[in-house]
């Protein structure tokens, strides 16, 4: 029992995970680059940042709290691994996890954003403050929206707070996106993932031409290499988890697995276009944005999804 | 070539640095970032932190006041690291070379892999230039094996 779960973790969690996440933004570069009229980079060109990243030098500011400032990144990579083990269980077998492990995942998937708070902090670096106290505002005003449209999917399948539960409703009565409040819900959730992974225009916390890429500026080496990899493996994560919620997860039987590809790399090239197409906001222009219209849209939402729509 | 070196060559992330130049330099080297030449292609891209850089691109004739800065920038970046110097200032300080202000090249300062001449020298130069450092680089791999 423990040791089939602990495979489901490392192959599932970490390793396809990482491998699908580091393509990713290969196609959120490649994709970028074909907007501006470039060629891009080549297909292994993330793994590489890896790797290179992973035989540099590791530096520490000096008055930094050690033991803070390296556990950060790893606090986030095994929360991204968790939260997706999750999601690979569901999709293999709806049966597999416990009730209640939607609220575990979204739970989880706000670790990212909190290593990037404590590292930011524990590096002793102005500007990575700056940084890490724009993250800490900028998940205080995404999470309400995010919480309120995953409760959409929810009142469709008659109130079920089981990953599971709700793929198996999708499977019998066709996907949530197809009613109005399941669209109104997706695209609020789409926006709030904008902002959970930090890009245009919600990279306010890690503006790379005004505050140096914010949290992650003292950090280097290994480190930096664990927290690009826990970026990549979030540019999977997040969209598969909207896949499950609103496009009906993943179908394992020949050639739905391809129609299943093509929702992800979708999705993904969604988000590119969305973060080529837009300027970065002000903090308090994102915060009175999710506060604001994107919460009165997923409560519009929910009242639609009582009544049925 | 073992795997570090093979990653560090394909994915050089470049800091620019101006250590007081006239903003020709600074220029140019933005333009290699533009759709025309494309350096992303080769896996570089412009580093935000010093900390996360692999080859610095220096230009700027070096003045007293940025020459501590420059030494101390340069204890700051991870190693393994490579340096560019970019311009004719930098190389040579240029037509500062009888000033007061600049007391010695670049290369005096900190260690410097390849020199890009020119005033300012055209983004083709500025790519030539970082290819002769990878094939440097490759050239001091096999010569060390033998």
């Amino acid at each position: 029992m423990v040791l089939s779960h602990l495979y489901f973790l490392v192959i599932f969690g970490f390793l396809l995970t990482g491998c699908i996440g580091l393509l990713a933004s290969w196609i959120d570069r490649k994709v970028t680059a074909r907007v501006q009229y470039r060629v891009g980079p080549p297909i292994l060109q993330p793994f590489l940042d890896i790797i290179k990243l992973l035989g540099k030098e590791t530096l520490m500011p000096a008055g930094a709290s050690k033991v803070t400032f390296f556990l950060a990144p790893a606090l986030g990579v095994s929360g991204v691994i968790l939260a997706s083990t999750l999601l690979w269980l569901n999709v293999l077998n709806t049966q597999e996890t416990f009730i209640g492990d939607l609220i575990v995942v979204i739970y989880l998937l706000t670790i990212p954003s909190l290593s990037l708070i404590i590292g930011g902090f524990a590096s002793r670096n102005p500007l990575a403050s700056l940084g890490a106290s724009r993250e800490m505002k900028l998940i205080l005003s995404y999470e309400l929206p995010f919480i309120l449209a995953l409760l959409v999917p929810v009142i469709h399948s008659g109130l079920t707070i089981k990953l599971g539960g709700i793929l198996n409703y999708q499977a019998q009565n066709g996907i949530i996106l197809n009613s109005v409040s399941g669209f109104i819900a997706w695209a609020v959730v789409m926006l709030c993932i904008q902002a959970k992974l930090g890009l245009v225009p919600f990279d306010i916390a890690e503006a790379e031409t005004e505050i140096t890429s914010g949290p992650l500026i003292e950090y280097s080496g290994p480190a930096l290499a664990l927290f690009k990899l826990m970026k990549s493996m979030l540019l999977f994560t997040l969209p598969f988890f909207v896949m499950i919620m609103f496009l009906g997860g993943l179908n394992w039987e020949g050639i739905h697995l391809l129609w299943g590809f093509l929702k992800y790399i979708g999705l993904v090239a969604l988000i590119t276009v969305i973060r080529n197409t837009n300027p970065r906001v002000r903090i308090d222009h994102a915060v009175r944005f999710f506060w604001g219209p994107m919460t009165l849209l997923a409560v519009l939402a929910i009242f639609l999804a009582v009544k049925g729509y | 070539m073992d795997i570090k070196t093979k990653a560090l060559l394909k994915s050089p992330w470049v800091f620019h640095l101006s250590t007081g130049s006239c903003n020709n330099c600074d220029i140019e080297v933005l333009d290699c970032l533009t759709p025309r030449f494309d350096i992303e292609r080769f896996g570089m891209i412009l580093a935000g932190s010093i900390k996360h850089a692999d080859v610095l691109l220096v230009t700027g004739s070096c003045n007293r006041q940025s020459a501590i800065r420059l030494k101390r920038l340069y204890e700051q970046v991870s190693k393994p690291v490579f340096v560019v110097a970019i311009g004719e200032c930098s190389l040579s300080r240029g037509m500062f070379i009888h000033s007061y202000n600049c007391p010695v090249p670049l290369d005096k300062i900190i260690p410097v892999d390849v020199y890009i001449p020119g005033c300012p020298p055209k983004p083709e130069a500025i790519i030539a230039g970082v290819v002769k450092m990878i094939e440097k680089v490759k050239a001091a791999d096999k010569a060390k094996k033998k």
